[in-house]
């Protein structure tokens, strides 16, 4: 080549060429990431079973575990190694507490060099969906069907609260284990309700009614975390869900057709239409982050938010002291719905998995049945201040009042505790949900709209032969 | 002799070379392929399914509003940026009293201006958030305390205003910078031609037009191609401030946003490499035709 006098700062025939050629010549390098493919499992651990040892743990098999360590922290998860290698001394942990699971174990997944157990929790999670459709999980049955680790004559599954091992199933097949359990509903200050003589209504026209009492108090009755429209959507789902019964929830996770077009959604999205249409929401809410709003609703500029049972944990800080804050089920808008009043959206979290191609998967399910027992998680709810996915773990616990009455409304639902599975199984119809709930509550869109716009997502949706679909 | 310097030269690139080869170019490859494959980003293999993704994009409403939001940045924020930064540069070297020397204190300007650049784009986004807060924001807050509570809004939660509020934030992370860039460029054109022009009778305006701007034309033409990658980009701004983020409802939705939710939130690799192969050759259209405009028309000094 000859030296060009002229610098020339644009691309030209040659240098295009020349760059396709060295991106032609990388192509072997490819080989080996993805476009190498090569499915070598290894060999897995695995010991004699026993009833000491039900799962057929090797005792000397190393054992990783990864912790999201959010708000929550990971001494819990510390405290439950200490007690697998206080029964398998040979055994060495490797305990890592961080905040990307996603980033940090993407790359294993594809070397196929997972760890053993993992907590994919926190905003950088995986997709469960995108796992469970790659077949990177272990069917958790052995774990479920096994002897508990408090009570040997109670198996796994049966120390559970309801839903747990239902919200971890896919396909029939359960691969996730949820350890906390949250429940959502509509928070307030009970001393705030107590001095200005105002009670919890226990239907939706007692709602509007009560909202204009606090507003004439000059208080805004209703904030929510605008900038996150999925906030405002779970009262307003489970307003639907409660006249719907267990039919709707089927009908919307299913995809069928017209579900969201159902006289039970549309009564719901006319109802928070009128919070809206009325004045109810607090000005500005719709751009404030969830730190924002949650914070003016501490500071007493709103008398409502909703949100899940993290609430207090998450407002610790902010809180004034003496604001007890409670929460109370979403009030039912007619009087034939198919559910109780006390029905309460609630569902498991804290997604625990054990990879498929897990070195020590028998190793990774023991050690969650040593999580999952009733020590471990009572001390996870006296250290997190949120209730455990077992069933009695909380019991003779002073619970704080946001907990204490996570726990009431939880107990009040019994059999009436629902929960949607689509966001789990269709985050895709998730974002079409939150977008168009963000912009009913903002009076850009009527209830009519709202529904089309879901429904023509979810139809989008179930016509897609790319996504794997899910039935309940 | 020259075989020698030959041998040394090749030594000397070629450990370079191969890491660009291998951390720039094979990602490029590897993006390419992928878009053909429904890849989750989970899994050790990735099934082809040919142009079945690139298909799909043209009927992801979604996508499309990013398109159409990113094709709007383009279109104003290099415009914005560069028109600002023009005009500062020029009026701290030639906006005092005599038309010939910079307004007072211009080196202070100078620095002040720069201050944006210096912070991270996220930490900007963050403060933006806040001075945009419809409550007890900056903005709002300026606007009541003078009066005007009339025009208080809620910035980014109003579909019409969001994708506007988050081009001011670019405009203004960026503006310095090229203020800055623009001072070099006319600091490089000799005083004697300003001189002759002051001589000739031409005022400020005339000189900007007919001396400062066609010897500037090459870094504006630079200014241009930056900007507008910046502006197809603008995710980091949309992510860390909008309500959604994207939002509210796909008003500030931009397509490096798309690709990073269909990636790592929806698990959809495959699909997500296909915007960026789409947005990879947006950009290098981009590039390729500002360059070329104006490649014929250079001016030569002295």
């Amino acid at each position: 080549m000859n030296p060009s006098p002229l610098v020339q700062p644009y691309p030209n025939r040659r240098t295009v060429l020349c760059a396709a050629v060295a991106a032609g010549a990388t192509l072997p390098l490819l080989s080996a990431c993805v476009t190498g493919g090569k499915d070598d499992t290894p060999a897995a651990a695995a010991g004699a079973k026993s009833a000491a040892n039900p799962l057929g743990v090797k005792e000397d098999a190393a054992l990783e575990v990864v912790i999201f360590k959010g708000g929550y922290g990971d001494d819990y998860a510390k405290k439950a190694e200490g007690l697998y290698t206080q029964k398998y001394p040979k055994a060495t942990v490797d305990h890592k507490g961080i905040q990307k699971v996603g980033e940090a174990l993407q790359p294993r997944f594809v070397a196929n060099t997972p760890p053993d157990v993992v907590d994919n929790t926190g905003a950088g999670r995986l997709d469960l969906a995108t796992l469970v459709g790659a077949k990177q999980l272990s069917n958790l049955t052995d774990l479920l069907e096994a002897p508990s680790f408090d009570d040997p004559a109670v198996k796994v599954k049966d120390t559970l609260l309801p839903g747990v091992v239902e919200d971890g199933t896919f396909d029939g097949a359960p691969l996730v284990l949820n350890f906390t359990y949250t429940a959502w509903g509509i928070w307030y200050s009970k001393p705030l309700f107590a001095s200005k003589g105002w009670t919890y209504p226990k239907t939706w026209d007692e709602m509007l009614a009560l909202c204009a009492t606090i507003k004439a108090a000059g208080i805004a009755p209703w904030t929510y975390q605008g900038k996150y429209p999925e906030y405002i959507n779970d009262p307003l789902l489970s307003m639907a869900a409660k006249t719907g019964g267990t039919d709707l929830l089927k009908a919307v996770d299913n995809l069928q057709p017209n579900a969201w077009k159902s006289d039970a959604f549309k009564a719901a999205a006319e109802a928070f239409a009128e919070l809206a249409g009325k004045g109810y929401i607090m000005a500005g809410s719709e751009a404030l982050s969830h730190t924002e709003s949650q914070a003016a609703w501490c500071q007493g500029k709103a008398a409502f938010i909703p949100c899940g049972s993290w609430l207090e944990a998450e407002q610790k800080d902010v809180a004034p002291k003496g604001f007890d804050m409670v929460m109370g089920a979403v009030p039912p808008r007619t009087g034939s719905d198919k559910l109780g009043a006390a029905a309460v959206q609630a569902a498991s979290s804290e997604s625990f998995i054990v990879p498929a191609k897990a070195k020590n998967a028998a190793g990774g399910m023991e050690y969650l049945r040593i999580l999952f027992s009733k020590q471990s998680a009572r001390s996870f709810a006296e250290s997190a201040g949120t209730l455990p996915a077992v069933a009695g773990a909380t019991d003779g616990l002073t619970l704080s009042s946001g907990l204490g009455s996570t726990r009431d409304a939880v107990t009040a639902a019994g059999k009436d505790a629902f929960t949607f599975r689509f966001r789990t199984w269709y985050a895709p119809l998730a974002k079409a949900v939150d977008d168009a709930t963000g912009e009913l509550v903002n009076k850009r869109a009527t209830p009519a709209e709202w529904a089309d716009r879901i429904q023509k997502a979810a139809d989008a949706l179930a016509k897609d032969s790319s996504v794997k679909k899910y039935t309940r | 002799m020259k075989h020698g310097r030959l041998r040394f030269l090749t030594g000397a690139l070629a450990p370079a070379l191969v890491l660009h080869v291998v951390f720039v170019l094979s990602p490029y490859g590897q993006a390419f392929y992928l878009s053909l494959t429904d890849w989750t980003g989970v899994a050790g293999e990735a099934h082809f399914v040919g142009a079945g993704n690139y298909a799909r994009l043209g009927g992801d409403s979604l996508f499309l509003d990013a398109v159409r939001n990113n094709a709007v940045m383009l279109v104003c924020v290099p415009l914005v940026t560069i028109a600002l930064g023009l005009f500062l540069a020029s009026m701290l070297h030639l906006g005092g009293r005599s038309g010939r020397s910079g307004i007072r204190g211009a080196g202070a300007y100078q620095i002040v201006y720069f201050f944006p650049q210096l912070l991270s784009l996220v930490v900007v986004a963050v403060l933006w958030q806040f001075v945009y807060n419809p409550t007890n924001g900056l903005l709002n807050g300026a606007l009541r305390a003078i009066g005007l509570g009339g025009l208080a809004r809620s910035w980014l939660g109003d579909p019409q205003l969001a994708l506007p509020a988050v081009m001011a934030v670019l405009v203004w992370s960026s503006v310095g910078f090229y203020m800055v860039l623009f001072s070099a460029a006319i600091d490089g054109i000799p005083k004697e031609l300003f001189e002759a022009a002051l001589l000739d009778g031409a005022g400020g305006w005339a000189t900007f037009r007919k001396v400062t701007l066609p010897l500037v034309r090459d870094t504006v033409q630079v200014a241009f191609v930056y900007l507008g990658i910046a502006a197809l980009d603008g995710f980091a701004v949309v992510q860390v401030m909008t309500v959604g983020p994207g939002g509210p409802d796909g008003a500030t939705e931009v397509i490096g946003l798309s690709l990073y939710r269909n990636a790592f939130t929806y698990g959809k690799f495959g699909y997500a490499s296909a915007m960026g192969v789409a947005l990879f050759f947006a950009t290098l259209t981009l590039a390729v035709l500002a360059l070329r405009s104006g490649r014929k028309e250079r001016l030569e000094l002295a």
